[in-house]
């Protein structure tokens, strides 16, 4: 262990905190961390299957932009984890850690489903999806706002909270399945009502409408009253409440809007997308967003990236499972190896270890 | 009524030894825990710990080596997969100080990954029996063949049990655990007072996943016994970190929590057979939701009441570096 301090002398490293690195800095060294993460996947993958590194590379790449039809596959993946990212970020912002997005965006999808079961051939097809957009944010934000309303109250941790509710919005989608499949099935076909017209390219209104929710949000965090003060409430409390914000207030608005935004994700998932639901609609992106909004410092304009990067790792390695024969949880591994590699990154960005000699230096602590 | 009876006591002991694989997660959590750390990768940490032993077992198949060395070395093997994940964990949070939650996320969907990644390997109906399901007679019944009701009660449910009533004792009644109590309170002070809040840190969680590990080796060799037993343990996983909460940080109270899961785990299966009554299929989908549901309310209720023995270590969630002010 690095850190560890033997009270006989002085440890030979010890661990300062940095003040704010330049930005070209910060940036150098994250990107060194994802070249060292990829080249150690490529290394291991010339272990496993016995490619050379290069054709891993370059098989990463074919598999997110070879054919126009992956890369719209690919801009339609990040587009719709991008739009979960937005949403976990104002609770994030807060230090409000809600990993309940994979649960609201799957009670969000039910909700449009349920809309287009009940009322589809019903009302018309423009009211149909209004009511379908209606159902799926109010019950997304009730969704998020209950463990909301529960640690503004009476402090009950919110991150094993949400984690629950994931797990009970499963739970109802599998019970609602039955109950729609006449045979007991619980394969919900694709209906054929609700659908949100198709601009262009069937994904293109989706890739907008994802686009549009970067900039509001961005806008609204940055540059509102409200979003201050989500700003305020995270960095500490006590200023929030000696400066006069009403905490509980800001706290159960922000899950509103998170939970209120996932339940758009599901939205756009059933209405752009699948037109139909299973238990696995959300199929983990409710946690892998975590990390993309973690990686993007919360900012949403830089998730764009942080998204596509992703993505791009995902499908790249979904290429390599299938060019190379070998199982399709690759990619997963390959998302945790970088991950580790990212996260470990942030702490030369944060601190910087010091040796021995330089601490009679006058060295800063 | 002699009938009822017993499919009573087989639901019982069936969900009893299911209980066990939430046992072994939520011991190794309730120590990661007490140190001060949310380990959100005890699911992708039981999966490794499943494919750790499967594959030791995998590479012990064919040798002579006796039934009861076989069982040893595959929990070994189980328990070093899972404390290896707890190093990189520890790396990332206590030595480089980053976010506990998304390190652990990031752990679970490497280990989920890894694990489906080898097993299906060797997963396949055929090669199971190969490669590691022809243990399983050793895991059930590593003292002879027997009777019908202990069918999943091998040697491991009994391990379970006396490591939690070990972690127990030791949380509580020794001057280790009420060091890493400290540490999991609040390590500025046990820093002060001199104890080494790294050393603390890094072995809790260290041996708590591999105590983790432990139980997706035991929900794959003992309770399923099937070859895509491994693509479950992720679920099971995240109902020990819930059942960490439910059992308010106890390894002692956690026996009876893991067995109460248990039960409400496979409710929904055997209640309407145990009670001679057909309910709708979809109405069994309900009751699974029962054990998270619980949860929930527990966690409200002892966040409601305030008792200060039922909350969470203090310091759980925050990275302690010992220059902040």
């Amino acid at each position: 262990m690095k850190t560890a301090n033997k009270p006989v002398s002085e440890p030979l490293v010890h661990v300062v905190k940095r003040d704010a690195l330049p930005l070209w800095k910060s940036l150098l060294i994250r990107v060194l961390a994802v070249v060292a993460a990829l080249l150690f996947c490529s290394l291991l993958s010339v272990l496993m299957i016995h490619a050379n590194p290069f054709e891993f590379i370059d098989t990463m790449f074919d598999g997110s932009f070879g054919s126009s039809r992956r890369l719209w596959k690919f801009a339609k993946d990040a587009a719709v984890l991008l739009c979960i990212s937005l949403a976990v970020t104002p609770a994030f912002r807060m230090r409000f850690w809600n990993i309940g997005a994979e649960g609201q965006t799957l009670i969000g999808a039910l909700s449009a489903v349920a809309v287009m079961i009940y009322l589809g051939n019903k009302v018309p097809n423009g009211v149909l999806l209004i009511l379908m957009f209606i159902a799926s944010v109010t019950v997304g934000a009730i969704w998020g706002c209950i463990p909301a309303i529960f640690k503004a109250k009476w402090q009950t941790n919110e991150t094993l909270f949400t984690l629950m509710m994931n797990y009970v919005a499963t739970g109802l989608v599998a019970y609602f399945l039955l109950l729609w499949t006449p045979s007991g099935s619980s394969v919900l076909g694709e209906l054929s009502v609700g659908h949100l017209p198709a601009i262009g390219h069937d994904y293109l209104l989706l890739i907008i409408a994802v686009l549009v929710l970067t900039v509001l949000l961005y806008i609204y965090l940055q540059y509102t009253k409200q979003g201050y003060e989500i700003s305020v409430v995270g960095e500490s409390e006590n200023t929030a409440r000696y400066i006069g914000i009403n905490v509980n207030k800001v706290i159960i608005r922000t899950m509103l809007l998170s939970g209120a935004l996932c339940g758009v994700a599901g939205f756009l998932i059933v209405g752009a997308l699948d037109h139909s639901i299973a238990t696995t609609t959300v199929g983990g992106m409710g946690f892998t967003a975590i990390m993309v909004s973690w990686m993007a410092k919360f900012n949403p304009l830089i998730m764009i990236g942080t998204s596509a990067f992703i993505t791009f790792l995902d499908q790249g390695a979904a290429q390599i499972t299938t060019n190379f024969d070998i199982d399709s949880a690759f990619p997963s591994m390959v998302v945790g190896i970088v991950l580790f590699f990212v996260i470990g990154c942030e702490f030369f960005i944060g601190y910087k270890p010091k040796f021995r000699q330089n601490i009679h230096k006058g060295g800063k602590a | 009524m002699e009938q009822f009876f017993a499919s009573f006591l087989d639901y019982f002991l069936t969900a009893f030894a299911l209980g066990m694989t939430f046992l072994y997660g939520c011991t190794g959590e309730i120590l990661t825990e007490k140190a001060g750390h949310l380990n959100l990768g005890i699911p992708g940490i039981m999966c490794i710990g499943g494919a750790c032993g499967c594959l030791a077992l995998k590479l012990m198949s064919g040798a002579a080596v006796p039934p009861v060395l076989l069982v040893i070395i595959a929990i070994l093997a189980s328990f070093a997969g899972g404390a290896i994940m707890g190093v990189i964990y520890c790396f990332l949070t206590v030595t480089l100080k980053a976010n506990q939650n998304v390190t652990g996320l990031a752990m679970t969907t490497f280990g989920v990954g890894t694990t489906k990644f080898i097993m299906s390997d060797m997963s396949s109906a055929k090669e199971a029996t190969q490669s590691y399901l022809y243990a399983l007679k050793y895991f059930r019944y590593p003292f002879g063949e027997s009777g019908s009701a202990l069918v999943y009660n091998g040697f491991m449910v009994v391990l379970a049990i006396v490591i939690a009533l070990a972690a127990a004792y030791v949380l509580n009644r020794t001057r280790v655990g009420l060091h890493l109590r400290s540490v999991g309170e609040n390590p500025a002070t046990a820093d002060a007072v001199g104890i080494n809040v790294t050393g603390y840190k890094y072995v809790a969680t260290c041996v708590g996943s591999g105590i983790a590990a432990l139980g997706g080796l035991f929900y794959i060799m003992c309770w399923s016994g099937s070859c895509d037993a491994y693509k479950s343990i992720e679920k099971l996983g995240w109902l020990s970190v819930a059942l960490v909460i439910f059992t308010l940080w106890r390894p002692n109270i956690s026996i009876i929590g893991s067995a109460l899961f248990g039960l409400l785990y496979l409710a929904g299966n055997r209640i309407p057979t145990l009670l001679g009554i057909q309910f709708d299929m979809s109405v069994t989908k309900l009751l699974e939701i029962l054990p998270y549901a619980v949860t929930t309310i527990v966690l409200i209720v002892t966040s409601v009441s305030k008792k200060r023995e039922n909350q969470p270590p203090a310091g759980l969630g925050i990275p302690y570096f010992r220059e902040e002010r």
